[in-house]
């Protein structure tokens, strides 16, 4: 069928920020389904509220609405918009619920808009548990029983009729407490009791267990013609009962006959045809390892995480298909994009494996419960070809960044006590892959293994042959072995770092015997099609074996450096900016060339570069790379600091690393040197010191002052930074510290307290400046700037102080000559102000600051990197804006039970939203609630402030009581209220016995919660407690007074009138947009 | 053990022996699927080939006994990435190694199967041999015997492969006689499951034996080599069209009964060898994902004046997937329906033509 002629007009919804579960997928596919849908000739509204994403870039949707993903913000946007066609099936799980809210309200017959793609009849059957199962049994497909129960009677019956073991989830408690596996009637009738009584409405479910069952997945088509295709199969090594967002997934599936594969095809199409999904769909299937049977045990009616590692691992664009059909197309009508000339009617087939690690934050929160289950903890993760299981699997582990270079020796001391290992095994966290390992080497077998993990001994009898290879390489020296060796070596994935730590010698050593010897690796092609057809898709990837398939060109080329896995501290912002560096060289006429191991990002598309490496980001794949090509130079200040970390190494191997220069880095980077830059600068700095034991850092601190804040030097995103207070903290720190990072001393800076804290970004070509944004931080210093909203223009800054900042920035640039994107860090107090960092790189505002002005800074900084001059560009001095940009941080604190939900120095954020109006009280409002923090406009807030902070809570209290709050507070709290004339109603602290504040919180009785937090880390306070339960009831919490401020201006403004939309667009042209020409010396 | 695979244009590849000490000679060409390499080694199809395969783990799930399409391996040689020496499945009996080495047929692994396939892509098949030996193996000696072999095209194979005697299968009430050029396993089996009695007959049967046993239907199977090279074949296939007994021929049994009716084959450059083939039905317009192992194709424009029409067209490449006779009861396919390995998608033409053998037995109760 040819495309929809009845339709024009298509809005398309994205996901929101990134959280935990909903990454940087849902751009990939976002932004391949606008692409397409526009070279359909279709006029794109895209709606979204990250600024951090390329589908909000103005060359990718007509119009981009920036506004919050809730149901009667995006009707507004429909009414004034009038698509003829709504596609929400790119948004993720946000996409989904929002198309399901819209269409129950109405708004899509009320305004005459076609759902494209997959409707609401068949999302609401696959998303509806019971309705799901009672489908799936009606195409007689197996999926598990469940039975809600309220006693112990009727669980027993229930297992009657399903059998030992079973799965007992109590329906709504919080964070899922009080399920569990029962093998027994004996542990059956103690979860199950306890169970019932954790239930807000007294019921468990009791479901069939499918633990340790082997899963599948299938990522499977069909458009509105009924023909189905499937485009890639994955096993998750990992069996039921870890999330397969937890699990390390191999692709295709290794251990499926061929007759067990097509039943489960056969099975996965019968369910897309009955569900008459049109577009992509995921189905999970789990296997019973003992006998042939298997369950349906999960559908996903839309583009997923799944779905883009299929993508990538197969060169199949998922998304970008899926938009074809959802106007009409069929899939034999639809080019193939990889080979040309076949269509996209057919199997991708594969000639390499794949495996997905996921990256969890478990280094950045210290107190999250580690053991991974079924709840999905990890923030990115890792893709890696290879032609052999076990070079896929190191590949994959050198890339998640976690300074491991395989699965054995680099350095990591192997955990020899069986004990510790079997419970390793059994009890997994991130780090089972590793103790399978040592297992092995310590002589555990391979039955046993299996028996602890439930994992197939296909895959461990694959890591046991690292291990072989490990021992035999030790009869070796680096004087006596051979080619065959290392070859054999590189092809299970062996890094010349781990070879050099068997058989000795240096990296450095290994790779000039390899080179000696011509053990080079060779790239080969993701072609969809295991060469049968020629592609044309320069997607590549490295392996030891004879057949090199790169026909490098002769013309200029970059490389470009991406930023891996998406963890906290470097998220998607740094794929951005790689992707829009990426367009613009290609712009210039430059062959640009991207190596990065993301699967879901943007920069991983195979059109966004001239060629795609995908490999790990460490010197030796890196420089591989390079020596292929032979390249005019690389880019490293746009993907974060794992490629930043390559510079120095790059450049003493005489790579010309473009921009900034790599000694100029450095002197930016390193404490003590930038210390010099400052002086000489004569820019003021808050006092420090170096310390390189506790009794040095004792001295530091005591000449210039607690608090101070203490942190290893050369750290990501602020870990293991910490604000003390006093001595006895101090003392706790230094202990973990030097644990963190050994080799690097501790800084010890004066914590410079209720300072306004100020980012910076901008562009420079060594002498001029273009300043993109100055942007007011909310949080007051001591928040990590990332977790810390911000808005732009500052509000509270004088004049005076804006200049300053100016002026040191203009002097920082031409002292470090910046070639590219420079982003400072300020202080202000009192009025001065004092320079906390400069980092001549890409910073994570560096998206929000160009989607607040219109200006792309990514892409300015590009040309200039490339030898452009801003003033030939007409870029010099301060983009002023007239409309308001807020930025909000988004938590992963639902997820990670343990964690106290409060901001420090030390980044816990996943993602970010911007909310955007023409005051700073809309614009934060906004903020809030695209970011899931229901602002109340009446009700009731508990206020619970720490001593230091009950003078400043007084004002705010005072404002919402005014505005018709009923104020709750503690005891101490209420008396200093009392004593300012604001009514209060007093509360139990938890510590008080009940009823208390968690019981008021329990029963929806509280709207609005402020709790600031005491000073210095006391775990398991009774703020603990309010703030993780607000966290798990999704009650607004604030934990600042900065913020609690600034939530009184957002309802302040939100009541005064209804909330407007507008375009990105519209905001651009209504104001006048200053660039000011001026030399500021 | 060493292990050397040459092609007849002096490509030589060394890699690691496996399976039986051995040295082979024939066609050496590629397959896509990914899963499948038992019921690939058992295929007849693959009599006279060396067989590679581009997915490089093989033999993960080790050897089943209910995955055979015929009682022995067929390939010549096995050409693969990696041999996986410790499978794991429940149902597996031994690992692959073992099975060609029962089987006195040589394996090489450690090839880049992908450097082959681009080599077999760009210049089409060619003719090779694959020798595994426990002693150094003399390159030039194996060459010049290589090239002195007869071609694959111009060998006789189905006469190799097919059986040599009768067999019955079942007790259905409708008869279906399947002409065995190489018959997978698979097929006989949809047939049985169906209800009909079976009897596999040997390629060389003389029609009035074929007419004496009154089948209901027959199926003209697959096979190896060019159909030209077994014109007994076309011959029976010709006269037995006469009796409009209804017919389906697949993979080889569809070019034959291209032949049969004055139309041409041609040799493809590197064949339809994998499970993902796009097969559209000109009549419906839906697209099946398709099984395939076939080097020749039936020339589209030699069916005009034929009594065929085209009925399924590859996407891929558009040639004739497959024919329907005008008038008489007569179906093929240039796929297979019986897939293993490979996709379900079109096990309902086994329906399709169960359907004709009904109407005809109804027809000729009355």
């Amino acid at each position: 069928m040819p495309k929809r002629e009845d339709i024009k007009k298509i809005m398309v919804i994205g996901s929101g920020p990134i959280i935990i579960g909903q990454a940087a997928e849902f751009d990939y596919s976002g932004s391949q389904a606008c692409k397409s849908l526009r070279a359909e000739g279709y006029e794109v509204i895209l709606v979204n509220s990250n600024p951090a994403t390329i589908q909000t870039d103005s060359e990718i949707a007509d119009k981009i609405y920036m506004e919050p993903l809730t149901p009667d913000i995006v009707a507004k946007i429909i009414e004034k918009e009038r698509p003829e066609g709504f596609l929400g099936t790119m948004g993720g799980q946000t996409g989904l619920n929002l198309t399901a809210k819209l269409a129950e309200a109405g708004v899509f017959e009320k305004y005459n808009v076609n759902i494209l793609g997959t409707g609401v009849e068949t999302i609401k059957k696959a998303e509806n548990r019971e309705l799901f199962a009672q489908f799936i049994r009606n195409i007689d497909e197996p999926v598990p029983h469940s039975f809600a129960v309220s006693s112990l009677e009727e669980a027993l019956e229930a297992v009657n009729k399903i059998g030992y073991p079973v799965i007992i989830r109590p329906a709504y408690t919080l964070g899922g407490t009080g399920g569990g596996f029962a093998h027994n009637r004996e542990e059956l009738e103690e979860i199950v009791t306890r169970g019932v009584d954790a239930s807000m409405v007294n019921q468990v479910l009791i479901e069939k267990s499918l633990l340790g069952w082997y899963e599948y997945e299938y990522e499977v088509m069909r458009d509105t013609n009924d023909n189905c295709i499937t485009i890639c199969n994955m096993e998750n090594i990992d069996p039921m009962g870890i999330h397969t967002g937890e699990s390390i997934v191999v692709a295709p599936a290794q251990t499926l006959s061929d007759r067990e594969h097509q039943i489960l095809r056969s099975a996965a199409l019968k369910i897309i045809r009955a569900l008459e999904i049109a577009g992509g769909c995921n189905i999970q299937f789990a296997v019973n390892p003992e006998k042939w049977e298997y369950h349906v045990i999960e559908v996903n009616p839309r583009v997923s995480r799944s779905s883009a590692l299929a993508s990538k691992a197969t060169g199949y664009p998922i998304a970008k298909i899926s938009a074809k059909i959802a106007v009409g197309f069929s899939l034999d009508e639809i080019p193939n994009d990889v080979t040309r000339e076949t269509p996209a009617s057919f199997e991708p087939a594969m000639d390499y494996i794949v495996t997905k690690i996921p990256r969890w934050p478990f280094d950045k929160f210290r107190d999250a419960e580690k053991h991974i289950g079924t709840q999905m903890k990890s923030t990115g993760e890792v893709m890696a070809i290879g032609r052999s299981f076990e070079e896929s699997l190191q590949k994959a582990i050198r890339s998640l960044d976690i300074k491991r270079n395989g699965l054995c020796c680099d350095g990591r001391e192997p955990e020899t006590n069986i004990t510790k290992i079997e419970d390793n095994l059994s009890n997994p966290t991130d780090k089972r892959i590793f103790y399978i390992y040592d297992a092995l080497r310590a002589g555990v077998s391979v039955e046993r293994i299996v028996e602890l993990t439930k994992i197939s001994p296909f895959f461990i009898y694959k890591i046991r042959n690292i291990l072989e290879m490990e021992k035999t390489l030790l009869e070796y020296t680096l004087e006596t072995v051979n080619e065959k060796l290392i070859k054999n070596a590189k092809s299970l994935g062996f890094s010349d770092i781990q070879i050099a730590n068997i058989i000795g010698g240096g990296e450095e050593s290994i790779r000039k015997k390899r080179k000696k010897l011509g053990v080079t690796p060779a790239f080969k092609m993701v072609d969809t099609c295991a060469a049968e057809f020629e592609a044309k898709t320069p997607y590549y990837y490295s392996t030891y074996e004879s057949g090199d398939e790169i026909k490098s060109s002769r013309k200029k080329k970059v490389v470009i450096i991406g930023g891996g896995p998406i963890r906290i501290g470097q998220g998607i912002e740094f794929d951005y900016c790689c992707v829009h560096a990426s367009l613009t060289l290609r712009k210039e006429g430059v062959e640009s060339i991207i190596v990065n191991n993301n699967p879901e990002t943007v920069s991983t598309d195979y059109d966004i570069s001239n060629r795609l490496y995908f490999e790990p980001i460490t010197l030796e794949d890196v420089l591989e790379v390079i020596e292929k090509e032979n390249i005019y130079g690389i880019i490293v200040q746009f993907g974060g600091q794992t490629p930043l970390n390559l510079a120095m190494p790059l450049a003493e191997r005489g790579i010309n690393v473009l921009g900034t220069s790599p000694e100029n880095i450095d002197r930016a980077e390193d404490r003590e040197r930038f210390t010099e830059v400052l002086k000489k600068l004569g820019i003021p700095q808050a006092e420090y010191g170096t310390a390189t034991n506790t009794e040095k850092a004792r001295e530091i601190a005591e000449k210039i002052g607690y608090p101070v804040l203490v942190r290893p030097s050369y750290v990501l995103g602020g870990r293991a930074m910490e604000i003390v207070y006093d001595e006895s903290q101090l003392e706790r720190y230094m202990q973990e510290a030097i644990y963190v990072s050994e080799k690097h001393p501790v800084l010890v800076d004066k914590f410079l307290e209720n300072a306004i804290e100020i980012d910076m970004d901008a562009v420079s070509d060594g002498h001029d400046v273009f300043i993109g944004g100055i942007m007011e931080h909310i949080e007051h210093a001591g928040v990590h700037s990332g977790d810390s909203a911000c808005v732009l223009p500052p509000q509270n800054i004088s004049r005076e102080v804006t200049e300053k900042i100016k002026d040191y920035t203009m002097k920082l640039a031409r002292e470090l000559k910046v070639i590219g994107l420079l982003n400072v860090q300020y202080a202000v107090k009192d009025g001065e102000v004092y320079v906390l960092e400069a980092n001549p790189r890409a910073s994570r505002t560096v998206p929000y600051v160009s989607k607040a002005i219109g200006v792309p800074m990514a892409k300015l900084a590009t040309k200039v990197i490339m030898g452009k001059k801003l003033r030939e560009l007409g870029y010099i001095g301060e983009r002023k804006i007239k409309h308001v940009a807020v930025k909000e941080a988004v938590f992963p604190f639902l997820k990670l039970p343990g964690v106290d939900p409060v901001l420090g120095p030390e980044m816990k954020s996943t993602g970010e939203v911007m909310g955007i109006d023409f005051d700073f009280g809309r614009a934060y409002y906004k903020a809030q609630i695209a970011a899931g923090n229901n602002l109340p406009d009446k009700g009731k807030v508990f206020i619970s402030v720490a001593g230091r902070h009950r003078r400043g809570i007084s004002d705010i209290a005072k404002r919402l009581y005014g505005m018709g709050f009923d104020i709750l507070a503690t005891d101490g709290t209420s008396k200093c209220l009392a004593r300012e004339g604001i009514p209060a109603e007093v509360v139990r602290k938890v510590s008080e016995g009940k009823p208390n504040v968690l019981d008021l919180m329990r029963r929806r009785e509280i709207d609005l919660i402020i709790n600031t937090p005491t000073a210095g880390k006391v775990p398991y306070s009774d703020g603990y407690y309010i703030r993780r339960y607000a966290v798990e009831l999704k009650i607004p919490y604030i934990t600042t007074l900065a913020a609690a401020e600034a939530t009184c201006r957002a309802i302040e403004s939100m009541r005064e009138g209804e909330i407007a939309i507008r375009s990105l667009e519209e905001y651009y042209s209504e104001h006048f947009n200053e660039l000011r020409l001026e030399d500021f010396r | 053990m060493k292990a050397v695979l040459l092609l007849n244009d002096g490509t030589v590849i060394e890699g690691s022996g496996f399976g039986a000490e051995a040295e082979v000679y024939g066609e050496v060409v590629f397959s896509t699927s990914m899963t499948g390499y038992q019921e690939a080694l058992t295929d007849p199809s693959y009599s006279g080939q060396i067989l590679t395969l581009t997915y490089p783990l093989i033999g993960n799930y080790g050897i089943n006994t209910e995955y055979f399409e015929s009682e022995r391996i067929n390939v010549e040689g096995f050409v693969i990435k990696a041999n996986c020496q410790e499978p794991y499945h429940r149902s597996s009996f031994e690992n692959i190694d073992d099975f060609l080495r029962e089987q006195k047929i040589p394996g090489i692994a450690g090839v880049d199967t992908r450097a082959l396939t681009i080599k077999l892509r760009e210049y089409g098949v060619i003719q090779g041999a694959l020798k595994t030996s426990k002693e150094d193996i003399d390159v030039h000696k194996l060459m010049e015997k290589s090239l002195a072999q007869k071609p694959y095209g111009e060998k006789d194979l189905v006469r190799k492969v097919t059986t040599k005697k009768i067999l019955q299968y079942g007790s259905g009430e409708e008869r279906i006689a399947v002409i065995d050029c190489g018959m997978k396993w698979s097929i006989r089996k949809n047939l049985l499951k169906r209800g009909f009695s079976v009897s596999v007959i040997p390629a060389f049967l003389k029609v009035k034996e074929i007419l004496d046993m009154e089948p209901q239907g027959i199926v003209i199977s697959p096979g190896p080599g060019d159909p030209v090279q077994a014109p007994y074949v076309t011959e029976t296939i010709r006269e037995l069209m006469n009796h409009e007994i209804p017919t389906f021929g697949i993979c080889l049994g569809h070019q034959m009964l291209a032949l049969a009716s004055g139309a041409h084959t041609f040799k493809l450059k590197f064949g339809h060898r994998g499970a993902n083939q796009p097969v559209k039905d000109l009549s419906t317009g839906r697209v099946y994902i398709t099984s395939q192992n076939h080097g020749f194709g039936v020339s589209i424009e030699s069916l005009e004046g034929t009594e065929f029409n085209q009925t399924l067209v590859n996407l891929n490449d558009g040639t004739c997937e497959g024919l329907k006779h005008r008038s008489l009861p007569i179906m093929t396919t240039q796929f297979h329906p019986e897939a293993s390995p490979g996709p379900k998608d079109t096990e309902y033409m086994f329906d399709v033509f169960a359907e004709m053998v009904h109407n005809y037995a109804k027809k000729r109760r009355y």
